[in-house]
């Protein structure tokens, strides 16, 4: 571990960090535009100069590595006038539009000018002006702004892995250019993080608000099962924007597009008054009390064994244990938070869960994909997978469609025989994973939901014993078999046990006795994926925040909220337990769901025990004590399954469950922003039906 | 002798003529009252009256949406909502003051970059109603129309000490 020292105090750091980090990690405050942790350096901005000992000239600290017996200076009146030239030059051809830019508030080049730079400037001429450059629906360029730092292509080309950027011409001429082309990336959004001044600036929030009026909520995303961490940025009652909250094991700094820009959709469609359908098939408003007496009617004297409930994908726990309840006072066990129709969930929890973690990715040397494409169905999950492949060129092995995942793949077949015939050790990729210390398997949450979905999973299982992912063959706390969810609600919906009781129908079956006419009430707990034609006769109450398929089919709606507008909790995919925050308030009438069901609870005598979130989160915490562990992953220990009989193993290819990134939910489906992404970026790419124009 | 002086200055009503002689002085001079509603006093440039958004001589208006004053308002008169106009550029949708919160601080035009929100030399807008002290863009856009030359004036007046 080197020694230097920084201002007259001597540190020991890591041995291969640099000056820049050293100084920071001995208290001492660099400024800078091109360096950022997570891109490789670039040394173009020159506004870390410092004064290292014995050297001619000023250094730029982040682009130079620490050396034992180094003497690094960084208050210096040297320093301090390296700093103000640098300041004077980075300004010259910035123009003074700050009233007008987006980035006013918290602009890098704002900050560090009032803090490092002169107070006018000595340049008369003309500054240069730059075209605008296309970057797609989400990205607004003001490229006369830019300071040519280049994170944007660096950001592009490491992370998320789209060499669509790039920096062209040099000197006065120097800028940053698309070639006119959209950034097709789902982590597109992050470029406007990056960039440390205006030039890249969010387009849907165009002008919309200033930092300072915003109310900033930490929160959970729920767009997919990673919970990437958030932070909600409300002005009044309306969300304006969505920006990544830093959290290493889960998302870093990053967030995708859907996150961060499909929260416009939770001011469009919304359920914000009950609604009850009249005798002439119409729904019309109503009043609480209306609705519940609706429900009542139809509870009053209902064989329990002919009510459901089917929760969907944007689900807290707090209102799942609270159907969960609420069905079990009726007396019901039909209950299911498969929407999807998965055929797991009632194995042991590893079964269902990401094992590896997010973060324990980057131990991995060598992955097996089965039927899922990560960048869609979990894109931090693929920027990870990413990360791990360039530092280590980690072999990736794919089985099902053929995906572009950003990085070097190896396609093994579209079919399960692939999978079969690696789990008798025949092929190439056998010999990786045979060799390979910690090898992982990936198995899409569409894989399991196929019909033969318990068969594929018992065999991905076999292979996972086989090649030592699990069990005693694998390193010590090593579990390298994982299912990657995609639905937020889903893992604790599975922990706290949505699922069919003793003699109860699974999804599946609910909807089966339902188009047969042997279902008297349903109970939709936002669930919208679900084929509403096969629900038949049945008497269906629609509880949720957004006018989609299932309200369309309800005869009752309650409106609730949506995530930005409750406390509640979610559990990730590799089971992370996280407290999603309110934000705003759910808007008209609309409730928190779970005092929804309370109240409902009261109205047909089946009075749920708890009266607060307290007393709730209590019985959240009995059902499944994991509840009670926020932000931690404790290891799901690895059991053998017995074998699964009586399922067969079908030749169907695998097909991919998310067919279009940007509308998978009824929040990104209401969402303007989302509609213009697909047209920009999906549209395209699906073959022409012959129908149109 | 104290009682001989006073006797004889009571006598002689010297302190009522002195009194007299006051008023009379004050008489021959100009007088300091105004006849208000026809008459009114001079006012500085930098007087703080009524509000008012300006324009350019093109007829573009001047604000840019940059919120700069609502932040500074210490009173929280003043709201603003904006977005993108048909041709991109940044202006703003809606543009309140709300005038008896207002406290005539002057800060919104101290921090305005581009001289749109000005308090000009209006102090005559006293009203019936609370609701037409609610001024929001249209109004103030008009009192920027009635009083650019004045508001035009003192400004140019002003530049000198800024």
């Amino acid at each position: 571990m080197p020694k230097l020292t920084v201002n007259g105090r001597e540190i020991e750091v890591p041995a291969g960090i640099t000056v820049l980090q050293a100084c920071e990690l001995a208290g001492a405050e660099i400024p800078r535009f091109c360096y950022h942790e997570r891109l490789s350096i670039a040394g173009n901005c020159r506004m870390c100069l410092v004064e290292m000992e014995r050297a001619p000239k000023p250094i730029a600290s982040c682009a130079m590595p620490v050396a034992d017996g180094m003497v690094i200076n960084t208050d210096t009146e040297k320093v301090k006038k390296a700093r103000n030239g640098v300041m004077e030059f980075l300004l010259i051809n910035h123009p003074l539009d700050c009233p007008i830019c987006d980035q006013g508030g918290e602009c890098d080049l704002q900050d560090q000018s009032m803090a490092y730079g002169y107070d006018r400037s000595r340049f008369h001429e003309n500054k240069r002006a730059v075209t605008e450059k296309y970057m797609g629906p989400l990205i607004k360029t003001i490229m006369t702004r830019c300071i040519q730092c280049t994170r944007c292509v660096r950001f592009a080309t490491e992370i998320a892995g789209v060499e669509d950027l790039g920096l062209v011409n040099r000197g006065e001429h120097a800028e940053i250019t698309t070639l006119e082309k959209a950034i097709d990336s789902e982590l597109s959004g992050n470029l406007v993080d990056v960039c440390p001044v205006g030039a890249l600036t969010s387009a849907p929030y165009a002008f919309a608000a200033r930092p300072w009026e915003l109310k900033k909520t930490p929160s959970i995303d729920v767009m997919d099962a990673v919970g990437s961490n958030i932070r909600v940025d409300a002005r009044g009652r309306q969300v304006m924007r969505v920006l990544p909250r830093l959290h290493e094991d889960v998302n870093e700094e990053w967030i995708h597009d859907k996150t961060r820009h499909a929260c416009d959709g939770l001011a469009r469609q919304r359920l914000d008054k009950p609604y009850v359908r009249g005798l002439d098939g119409k729904l019309r408003p109503a009043r609480w009390e209306e609705a519940f007496e609706a429900i009542a009617q139809r509870l009053e004297g209902a064989d329990p064994k002919r009510v459901a409930a089917i929760a969907g994908d944007l689900c807290d726990a707090e209102s799942m244990v609270a159907l969960k309840d609420f069905l079990g006072g009726l007396g019901s066990p039909n209950l299911d938070c498969r929407q999807d129709g998965a055929k797991v969930g009632d194995g042991p929890r590893f079964s269902y869960l990401f094992n590896t973690t997010i973060a324990g990715i980057e131990q991995a040397d060598a992955v097996l994909i089965v039927g899922a494409n990560p960048r869609h169905e979990a894109a931090l999950v693929n920027a990870r997978l990413r990360k791990r492949f360039l530092a280590s060129g980690l072999p990736v092995g794919v089985v099902g469609e053929p995906v572009d995942l950003t990085f070097e793949t190896r396609h093994l077949g579209n079919d399960p025989k692939a999978l079969a015939e690696l789990a008798e050790g025949r092929g190439a990729f056998a010999e990786i994973l045979e060799k390979a210390e910690k090898p992982m398997l990936i198995l899409g949450s569409g894989a399991v939901a196929r019909p033969d979905g318990a068969a594929v999973h018992a065999l991905c299982l076999k292979i996972a014993e086989r090649y030592g992912l699990v069990g005693e063959a694998a390193p010590e706390g090593w579990n390298g078999f994982n299912l990657l969810q995609r639905a937020a609600s889903r893992v604790g919906g599975l922990d706290l046990g949505f699922l069919p009781g003793p003699g109860g129908l699974d999804t599946a079956g609910i909807l089966a006795a339902a188009s047969k006419g042997e279902m008297d009430l349903v109970w939709l707990l936002g669930a919208d994926e679900l084929d509403m034609a096969q629900l038949g006769s049945a008497f269906v109450v629609y509880q949720g925040h957004h006018g989609d398929a299932g309200a369309h089919r309800a005869d009752v709606i309650l409106p609730g909220a949506a995530y930005t507008e409750k406390n509640a909790t979610y559990v990730n995919t590799e089971g992370r337990v996280q407290l999603g925050r309110l934000a705003v308030f759910p808007p008209g009438e609309a409730r928190e769901d779970w005092t929804i069901l309370r109240a409902l609870s009261e109205r047909v005598g089946a009075r749920l025990p708890y009266d607060n979130l307290g007393d709730l989160r209590r019985r959240l915490i009995e059902t499944a004590p994991g509840f009670a562990r926020l932000d931690q992953v404790a290891a799901a220990p690895w059991e053998p399954l017995p074998d699964s009989a009586g399922t067969e193993l079908s030749s169907a290819p695998f097909t991919l469950p998310i067919d279009n990134f940007y509308m998978t939910d009824p929040i990104s489906r209401a969402s303007a922003t989302m509609a213009k992404c697909a047209e920009a970026f999906v549209l395209p790419k699906q073959a022409a039906t012959g129908t149109e124009g | 002798m104290a009682f001989v002086e006073r006797a004889a200055k009571g006598l002689l009503l010297t302190e009522l003529l002195s009194g007299m002689w006051l008023t009379l002085r004050y008489f021959f001079r100009p007088k300091v009252t105004l006849n208000y509603p026809y008459e009114k006093g001079p006012i500085s440039p930098r007087f703080r009256g009524e509000h008012a958004l300006r324009r350019y001589p093109n007829g573009e208006e001047r604000c840019i949406a940059c919120k700069l004053c609502e932040a500074i308002c210490p009173a929280q008169a003043i709201t603003i909502e904006a977005e993108p106009r048909a041709d991109g550029s940044r202006r703003t949708t809606r543009y309140d003051i709300d005038m008896t919160k207002c406290i005539y601080c002057g800060y919104c035009q101290e921090a305005c970059p581009v001289d749109a929100i000005v308090e000009g030399p209006n102090f005559e807008f006293a009203a019936e109603t609370r609701e037409e002290l609610f001024f929001n863009k249209d109004k103030l856009l008009a009192n920027g129309d009635r009083w650019e030359y004045e508001l035009a004036q003192a400004i140019e007046a002003d530049a000198p000490y800024r």
